[in-house]
């Protein structure tokens, strides 16, 4: 009974985490998701959750300003914003290739916060922190509780973002414009609609998420900043919105997957799972959510059906 | 009499006259619109003529706020407006139905009527829009179902969704551009009965077109445009159409090309359940079954997406067969590369001939010899003999009459008929078995589309097999031996010629009769 109730415990943590892991893949996916919907690939995603990161647990640590989590949430919004209206410029107003944009801003999300790390924190920062709310009664519940109501508030806010999104989309005028611009920018424009406000707002909505995405990654989930600390979460984010056929709930089901396959390497690493009397040699289950990413956009065939017919594509007046 | 009532049944205030004075559109290289005056009143349908870059869409898109015009000014009840966009336009009462639909097809009819609403606040309130929407569709004879996807509905009804979308935003004055482009002859006559009504009522309409017959049949003034410039504005009362054909062209034009009797050969393409996909993986050939003799025209009607791009595309090489079969000459060809269909004989003028006919940015020369490129009388050893592609070149230009500064200049600056007719002149010259012309003369001026009807009928009386695919029902019934009608990737029925009359062929275009 002992061994079976260790097992328990160890499922039940290690759900618990998957849900608080899904956490920044939610929100950079949602955040891609709008900005995709409306016709614009955003591959900064990866650069605004660096800059998000370091700004929110600079701010919120002693080698900053001690500032509440709160504080240094709404910073990384900013910052994600900013950096939003950047890729926005580029791409909208400019017309530049998105693809060659985004990575640009990658680049620069990833030199930038590298070197602020260096400057304003010498390359060391830890911070409080986070904390767990549990939900009032729900919380009480036999495993379920300790599982999906013990997490902090950006968890609840991440996975409460889901439903909204797809209400934004489906029951707002702008969601219903987000969509228009996506798929026939010049139909959109013929009744009205601004392409050039609704792809601006929908693409820095998408940075504000990618910033919160960085924040919870070193606010909530970690409690410090390393160089580069996201590792690729924000291209698996923009992948996901793929893998997910621009669909909120989708996209979710994509980040849990993710997040479990991220835990996954590492319960079998702590708890030395032997293949054959064999250690799993950890670097190759560090590749798998990576593996798992090619693997999933080769098999999603539902990607060619529902894709926005203008996503990459620069909106000109009067061409046909 | 009762005086006229200011407001429409849709709830805008009818616009007693609009008018544009002086408008002069330049884009590099075009004068688009030379000083053009143009106006149109309520309860008038004001038919607007032209051949393709006549000036009319420009002139129309400054109307709607898309371009901004160099000189010139709009005027609404003599007051002078100006339109930056078409929210602009559309505030003001003008609406616009465009050749190509402004629709997204991704979203359902409602969500389209809803997207064009200012004044709704943040949240959607689609109950309301679904209701309005069915009271207009009831009141103008417009069948809609509120709640399908754009995507599923055919091309007519997509039609009717806009002409109830612009009535939606209390469009008082409707620009219809080439309305009946793509519509069945039954379809023209329902829409016409709504633009009717519309007139009584009091809205001004701008009816574009090409099709002679139709502007005679609705307007009841009729402006010419020729080169960017206003020919003449005419009262619709005993107007001959050809009279019409000559203020657009500026000379005479001959609508039926000569075509003698031939004696038809032995079979040269047999295509027997052939099936493929479309780009989105559904069936769009359904067991198609066809064939072509030497010296005979097999012309394919139907309204555009019911399978006729893929059938060519398929015969071509360009899309792969998912079964049956293609004979050419007696042998089959559907395990073929493009190039050995090619050399066994195939010609293709294909629909799209700036993106799959030629490259833009090559000389004509090069573009005359894509796809003989590696042929030995262009050769010297591995090198080009460019004194040999000059003479073929322009001997093709001479022969096909091409208006071209030379052979060396870019085949982006020629018109759309002379870009045709040397595709046409550089598949003639391989002297093929099987010709498919798809769309030959779509989009190309009324003189060369002339000549290109008339090297087509050469190429019949010479034992060339003709596979005609046309949106152009008039060209079908001008040109065709015999006439196939494609309906959802189906041949619902082939008739000869002299059978075919075109109510019988728009009822089968429908799908609504087979034969």
């Amino acid at each position: 009974m002992e061994s079976s109730r260790t097992l328990l415990d160890i499922l039940i943590a290690a759900s618990g985490l998957t849900l608080a892991a899904a956490t920044p893949f939610l929100f950079a996916a949602l955040g891609e998701l709008f900005a995709q919907r409306s016709g614009v690939l955003n591959l900064g995603v990866e650069g605004i959750m660096l800059m998000g990161a370091f700004t929110s647990v600079f701010v919120i640590s002693d080698k900053g300003f001690n500032a509440h989590p709160a504080v240094g949430l709404l910073v990384a919004m900013l910052v994600g914003a900013l950096m939003g209206l950047m890729m926005a410029f580029v791409s909208v107003t400019l017309q530049a290739e998105q693809g060659i944009s985004g990575i640009g801003l990658t680049l620069f999300g990833q030199g930038m916060s590298t070197l602020l790390f260096r400057v304003l924190a010498a390359g060391v920062i830890v911070a409080g922190g986070v904390e767990k709310i549990d939900l009032p009664v729900l919380s009480n519940l036999p495993v379920l509780g300790s599982i999906f109501f013990h997490q902090d508030i950006l968890t609840y806010a991440a996975f409460a973002l889901v439903p909204i999104s797809v209400w934004v989309l489906n029951r707002t005028t702008w969601g219903l414009q987000v969509r228009a611009v996506g798929q026939n920018p010049q139909a959109a424009d013929s009744m009205g609609v601004n392409v050039a406000r609704v792809r601006y707002s929908a693409v820095i909505l998408g940075g504000v998420l990618a910033g919160v995405a960085g924040a919870s990654l070193s606010m909530a989930l970690t409690g410090v900043f390393q160089e580069n600390m996201t590792a690729g979460r924000g291209f698996i984010a923009v992948a996901l919105v793929y893998f997910g056929g621009w669909s909120p709930w989708k996209v979710m089901a994509g980040a849990l997957l993710f997040s479990a396959a991220n835990n996954l390497q590492i319960w079998v690493q702590v708890l030395d799972v032997r293949v054959a009397g064999a250690a799993i040699p950890p670097n190759l289950l560090i590749m798998l959510p990576y593996v798992l990413t090619i693997v999933v956009l080769i098999f999603a065939r539902e990607r060619q059906r529902r894709e926005p017919a203008a996503l990459t594509k620069p909106f000109e007046r009067g061409e046909n | 009499m009762m005086p006229p009532t200011t407001t429409l049944p849709s709830g805008h205030t009818r616009i007693e006259t609009a008018a544009l004075q002086g408008i002069s559109k330049r884009f590099p290289g075009v004068l688009a619109n030379d000083h053009v005056n143009f106006d149109v009143n309520a309860g008038e349908i004001h038919a607007l003529l032209g051949e393709n870059g006549a000036g009319k869409s420009t002139l129309m898109k400054i109307l709607y706020g898309l371009y901004q015009p160099d000189e010139g000014e709009i005027t609404l009840n003599g007051e002078v407006a100006r339109f930056h966009s078409p929210a602009d336009s559309l505030t003001a009462g003008i609406g616009m139905i465009h050749q190509h639909f402004m629709l997204v097809p991704t979203l359902t009819v409602t969500e389209n009527v809803a997207l064009g609403i200012r004044s709704g606040g943040p949240l959607l309130n689609l109950k309301q829009v679904r209701k309005r929407l069915i009271a207009l569709s009831d009141a103008y004879g417009l069948k809609i179902d509120p709640d399908v996807y754009v995507w599923q509905l055919s091309v007519g009804e997509q039609q009717r969704v806009e002409i109830v979308k612009a009535l939606y935003q209390g469009g008082a004055l409707i620009i219809l551009d080439e309305p009946t482009a793509v519509l069945t002859p039954q379809e023209v006559d329902e829409l016409f009965v709504t633009l009717r009504q519309m007139r009584d009522e009091g809205h001004s309409l701008i009816f574009i077109s090409h099709k002679l017959y139709e502007v005679q049949d609705l307007s009841d003034r009729i402006t010419v445009m020729r080169d960017g410039r206003v020919v003449d504005t005419i009262a619709n009362h005993g107007v001959e159409q050809r009279t019409l054909a000559r203020m657009m062209v500026g000379r005479d034009v001959q609508f039926q090309p000569d075509r003698p009797p031939v004696t038809v050969g032995e079979v040269k393409l047999a295509v027997r359940s052939l099936c493929a996909q479309n780009d989105r993986d559904l069936l769009a050939l359904k067991e198609v079954s066809l064939e072509i003799r030497a010296g005979e025209v097999l012309g394919i009607a139907g309204v555009s997406g019911n399978g006729q791009r893929e059938l060519a595309e398929c015969i071509a090489g360009l899309r792969p067969a998912t079964g049956g079969e293609v004979i050419l000459n007696g042998h089959s060809i559907l395990s073929l590369s493009v190039q050995e269909r090619l050399q066994s004989g195939l010609s293709f003028v294909p629909e799209e001939r700036n993106r799959h006919g030629t490259i833009g940015s090559f000389s004509v020369a090069e573009n005359a010899i894509l796809q003989n490129n590696d042929a030995p009388q262009f050769l010297n050893g591995p090198f080009y003999n460019f004194e040999a592609i000059r003479r073929y070149t322009v001997d093709l230009i001479q022969k096909f009459n091409i208006k071209t500064p030379g052979h060396e200049t870019l085949l982006k600056n020629l018109s759309g008929g002379n870009v045709q007719k040397l595709i046409l002149a550089r598949e003639l010259s391989r002297q093929p078995v099987l010709l498919i012309a798809a769309q030959p003369t779509r989009g190309v001026d009324i003189g060369a589309s002339e000549y290109i009807r008339g090297v087509l009928m050469q190429q019949r009386s010479s034992g060339v097999a003709i596979l005609l695919i046309s949106e152009d029902l008039d060209e079908i019934m001008a040109l065709s031996d015999r006439i196939a009608v494609m309906y959802e990737g189906e041949v619902v029925g082939v008739v000869d010629r002299d059978d075919a009359d075109v109510e019988t062929l728009g009822l089968m275009m429908a799908g609504a009769q087979r034969a």
